[in-house]
Formats: C-alpha cells, sequence, structure tokens
C-alpha cells in the first residue's frame, strides 16, 4: 500500500502539482488518469522519489519515504520497478542486457539463474527471439514492452507504469494492460499506471484517480466512473470516447486535403515554365500567350505592396 | 562561475558516497578504458606524429648556425614533445574526443531517463556512470601520452632524415643528450591530472544537461571548452609548481 498525503510541486514558480493525496491499495491496479501536461508523470516522479515535492509525503507500506534517511529510501527503491514513458533502455545494452540489469544489480541470482528470468520475461511481454536486439533496432512499442520486461524482471513490490500503452495499436495495448493486471494479482503488488486511455479504464482499473490541473478531483472504481456529476472528468470521458472516431474523421481529411494539394502540384507544374522574374517584368500587361497564369502572381504581388 | 564550481565539487563527492560494489565498478571501469583507448589510440597517434614532424622541421630551420651542431635538433625534439607537446597537446584532442563524447553519451542518458531508470532501481547513478569513466580516464591518458611521446620522436626523425636535414646517428645522438628522466615523470603526471580533469569535468556537464537534443549539444560543447581552459590553466599551474 502507498500513501501520499499533499503532494504540492512548482516548477520555476508554475504550479504543477496542487495538493495530491490518496491511497493506493496493494494488489490491485491503481490508475492516474488526467489529460496531457495535468502533471500524471510529475507525480508518478514525486512518488519514487525522483523529484522531490515541494510539500507533502510518501509513505510505502508504512515506510515513511520522502525526506527519509537514504539507506531507507534505497532499500524501498530496490523494491521499485517502474516502465517509463519514453521506455528509458539503456542504448548501449541489447534487450536481453537491459532486463538482465536489474537482476544483476540487484540480486544475487547466478548467471544461468538470471538467463531464465530474462527468458521468461521477454515470454511474458511477447518478445521471444528479439534477446539480441539493440533498443535502437526495435519500434516503440516493442520497448515498452522491454520496459516492462525490465520492471517485473527483479519482483518488485511496487509497479510504477507511465503510460504503457501509448503508442501501441488497441491488440496489443489491451494485451500489455492485461499483462499488468494479471502480474500485480499474482505477486499481489501495488501497481500504479498512468494513462489517458479509457480503454484501459475500462479493463483493468481497479481505482481510479482523476487529476485535473494538478489537483485530484476524483477518486473511484470503474464501475463508478460513468456516473459521476463532475464536468471535467465528463468531457475528459466524452472526448476520449469520440477520440477515435473524431482521429479518423480528422486522418480522412488529412489525406484528402494532401490529394488534393498532390494533384493541384501535377495541374501546376504545366506552367511551370512561367519564372518570377518575368511575372514581375509583365506586372502591367498579362502575358498574351498565358493571361491566367501570370496575371495571377501579379495581383497578389500587387496586394502586398 | 563560482556557483558550477561549488556544484561540480559537490557532484564530484556524490561520486564516492554509496558506491557500487567494487566488482560492478570493476567490470565497468574496463570496458570503459577499452573504449577510451580504442576510440582515441588512432588520432593521438597521428597528431603526434605529425607534431613530431613539425618541431623537427621548424626547428632545423631555425638552426642554420654552423656552429651549433644538428643533434640540436634531435635534442630540442625531445625536450619539447616530452615537457610540453605531448601530454597538453594529446590532452586537448582527447578533450574533444573523449570530453565530447562522455558529455554526450551522458546527457542523453539524462534527457531519456536512462539516468531516473538507474536511481529508481536504488542505483547511485553519478558513481555507477561516472567513477568507471574518471578511473579508466586516468588509467589510459599515461599510456596514450608515452605513445605520443614515442610516436612524435619517431615523427621528427623521419621528418629530420627524410628531408637531409640530419643524419640518422645526429638525431639519435641528440635525443640521447642530457636525458632528464624526471621529465618523463613530469609529463605522466600531466597526463593524469589532465585526464581527471577532463573526464570530471565533461562527466559533470553532461550529468546536469536538461531539456533535448539541443542541450546535449550545448552540453558537449561546453564539456570541451571547459576541459581545454581546465587543461591550460592546470598546465601552468603543474609547470610552476613541478620544476
Ligand atoms: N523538470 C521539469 N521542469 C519544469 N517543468 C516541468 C518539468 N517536468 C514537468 N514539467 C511541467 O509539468 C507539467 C506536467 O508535466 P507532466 O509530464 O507531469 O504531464 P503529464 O500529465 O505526464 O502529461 P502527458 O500525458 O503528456 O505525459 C507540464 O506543464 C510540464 O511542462
Ligand atoms: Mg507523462
Amino acid at each position: 500500500m502507498i500513501e501520499i498525503h499533499n503532494i504540492h510541486k512548482a516548477f520555476n514558480g508554475k504550479k504543477v502539482l496542487d495538493g495530491v493525496s490518496g491511497v493506493f491499495e496493494t494488489g490491485k491496479t491503481n490508475l492516474l488518469l488526467g489529460a496531457s501536461g495535468t502533471g500524471k508523470s510529475v507525480l508518478l516522479k514525486c512518488i519514487v522519489g525522483l523529484i522531490k515535492p515541494d510539500l507533502g509525503s510518501v509513505t510505502f507500506d508504512g515506510t515513511y519515504f520522502t525526506n527519509n534517511k537514504l539507506d531507507i529510501r534505497q532499500e524501498i527503491r530496490r523494491k521499485i520497478g517502474m516502465l517509463f514513458q519514453g521506455s528509458a533502455l539503456f542504448d548501449s545494452m541489447t534487450v536481453e542486457q537491459n532486463v538482465e540489469f536489474p537482476l544483476k544489480m540487484l540480486t544475487d541470482m547466478t548467471k544461468e539463474e538470471r538467463k531464465e528470468r530474462v527468458d521468461f520475461c521477454l515470454k511474458r511481454v511477447g518478445l521471444e527471439g528479439a534477446n539480441k536486439k539493440m533498443p535502437s533496432e526495435i519500434s516503440g512499442g516493442m520497448k515498452k514492452r522491454v520496459g516492462i520486461a525490465r520492471a517485473i524482471a527483479p519482483h518488485c513490490t511496487y509497479l510504477f507504469c507511465d503510460e504503457p500503452n501509448s503508442g501501441l495499436d488497441p491488440q496489443t495495448a489491451l494485451k500489455i494492460d492485461e499483462l499488468i493486471k494479471e502480474i500485480t494479482e499474482e505477486y499481489n503488488i501495488t501497481t500504479i499506471i498512468v494513462t489517458h486511455d479509457m480503454n484501459s479504464v475500462i479493463e483493468i482499473g481497479d481505482k481510479i484517480f482523476f487529476l485535473y490541473e494538478g489537483k485530484k478531483l476524483w477518486e473511484g472504481t470503474r464501475d463508478d466512473i460513468m456516473d459521476t456529476d463532475i464536468k471535467e472528468l465528463n468531457d475528459f470521458i466524452f472526448a476520449n470516447r469520440l477520440m477515435r472516431d473524431a482521429k479518423k474523421v480528422e486522418e480522412e481529411e488529412r489525406e484528402e486535403e494532401e490529394e488534393r494539394r498532390y494533384n493541384g502540384q501535377l495541374a501546376s507544374q504545366g506552367k511551370e515554365k512561367a519564372p518570377s522574374e518575368e511575372s514581375v517584368e509583365t506586372e502591367k500587361e498579362p502575358h498574351p500567350d498565358n493571361p491566367e497564369g501570370p496575371a495571377a502572381t501579379t495581383q497578389t504581388g500587387n496586394d502586398k505592396v | 562561475m563560482l556557483q558550477s564550481f561549488g556544484k561540480y565539487l559537490l557532484f564530484m563527492q556524490s561520486l564516492f558516497i554509496r558506491k557500487e560494489s567494487a566488482r560492478i565498478l570493476f567490470g565497468r571501469t574496463v570496458d570503459e578504458a577499452i573504449l577510451i583507448g580504442i576510440n582515441s589510440i588512432f588520432i593521438v597517434a597521428i597528431v603526434s606524429t605529425f607534431i613530431g614532424a613539425v618541431t623537427c622541421v621548424q626547428v632545423s630551420y631555425n638552426l642554420n648556425n654552423a656552429f651549433i651542431p644538428r643533434s640540436t635538433i634531435g635534442f630540442m625534439v625531445r625536450e619539447m614533445t616530452i615537457l610540453e607537446l605531448a601530454p597538453t597537446i594529446t590532452s586537448i584532442v582527447l578533450a574533444g574526443k573523449v570530453g565530447s563524447s562522455i558529455a554526450g553519451g551522458l546527457g542523453t542518458m539524462q534527457i531519456t531517463e536512462q539516468v531516473d531508470a538507474l536511481e529508481v532501481m536504488g542505483i547511485n547513478s553519478a558513481s555507477y556512470l561516472v567513477l568507471p569513466k574518471v578511473v579508466a580516464a586516468i588509467l589510459v591518458f599515461p599510456m596514450l601520452v608515452i605513445l605520443a611521446m614515442f610516436l612524435s620522436i619517431l615523427g621528427g626523425y623521419l621528418a629530420g632524415t627524410l628531408s637531409g636535414e640530419l643524419t640518422p646517428q645526429e638525431y639519435i645522438t641528440g635525443i640521447r643528450d642530457g636525458f632528464i628522466p624526471y621529465n618523463i615523470t613530469f609529463a605522466l603526471i600531466k597526463s593524469v591530472v589532465f585526464a581527471f580533469l577532463i573526464s570530471s569535468i565533461s562527466s559533470f556537464r553532461g550529468y546536469y544537461t536538461s531539456g533535448g537534443a539541443l542541450e546535449v549539444g550545448a552540453a558537449s560543447t561546453s564539456a570541451v571548452t571547459s576541459s581545454v581552459i581546465a587543461i591550460l590553466i592546470g598546465d601552468f599551474v603543474l609547470a610552476y609548481i613541478l620544476l
């Protein structure tokens, strides 16, 4: 169980977190939900101590963390697995070495045990066979999955995932969500997931915390989330539901636009032999051969002057 | 300026608290040493050979007095390269090569949250990443400087004899003339000090990068600039104290 109390954080006078409190229960997938830029990642980093909050405290299973002695914080940190928003794989190491790294540093497993565990974790995230690849050689979604494998490899007690399924196709996203939920329940760990994906909320959100402009506006279960009367949350849910449709429409529009532009280019290529100097010279009298083209450019030129 | 010097001192101190196990640090140091050595041996070889050659040609151009023996050219090449050119120029070249790569590498790790990933695992990222680099540089730089001394004298030999300025015998006589072993010791002390300055300053610049790719570039540049200035100041101070 992780408890946070009244966390405040400002960057250069700009408030990012404004008194966030909450309890994240063991064996449950706790979601931090909110729009982009509301401070979800900052809150997560405050909890694990990568960012020092200006005010407030974090407690891991009753042990005070935030300003405690270094050894105690170190002790707690060794039980933390974390997936970063940008995966944060060590890019000088192969996939396999990335997953093995925490085992090497934090446990006293033998080489064979480590190898076994690495293979198990990679299989768990569906990445058998990618062992020897470098991070620069795999896709963004695969990096996410390696990041998860690295986070769960040393049997963590606390698991933090910053947008584990953003940038993944819906199918893989679902798989990742389910994987995290399974691991959470199987090992009875405390999991906090940052997301802005309503699908994740519906599928795995045992407990949901809705953040809005640095404040926690709502908390509850996925069953309650649909019938709240908090305007910001309803807007968020609505926008999310519409998002996919909107995206589709937007994409179609963009494609159409591009096609139009492309066709326009094709059409104008025939007239390209009329250079701009000529159009300046022929300012007064349009070219007799091609009265339309240069005349049009001349007009816009005149407008500017 | 003073503030960043204070921050630098704190950074250096942080390398030594809550260190990782010696076994891990040793492995990392060996890796870093190989990296530094292999990456810079080629440029060091080229630069030092040419420095020796140019020194020889220029000295012989300035020494056309019939009363001065030609072997003096060899003597001068040795004095100049061993005492100053091999350690200092090599270090300045390495500041560009090693310093920028240290700062760029650490800066990239910082902005892509790889440093945070280490910290979350409860690892002292500064110590884990930086200490091996500093130790590796201190081990490898003197070797590179010895190589540079050897090659610059060889470069002088080739330039002097191939151009017919002096005979091989004269050059070798000059090289052996009035040799002071302490000069080599002094050059190696310099190389160790410069190794420390370059690796620690570049690490400091890279480690405290924040922002994006642009800042990583800026960190690399400032690492090289600061290192070169530190080398020149260090060179002067060491010459003043130790000679
Ligand atoms: N190191 C920092 N220095 C200054 N400002 C920061 C820093 N980190 C975050 N911020 C600011 O804090 C705010 C919240 O950032 P955060 O990364 O927590 O957003 P988020 O909720 O995770 O958004 P997203 O869903 O896009 O990841 C942003 O306005 C950002 O500019
Ligand atoms: Mg974020």
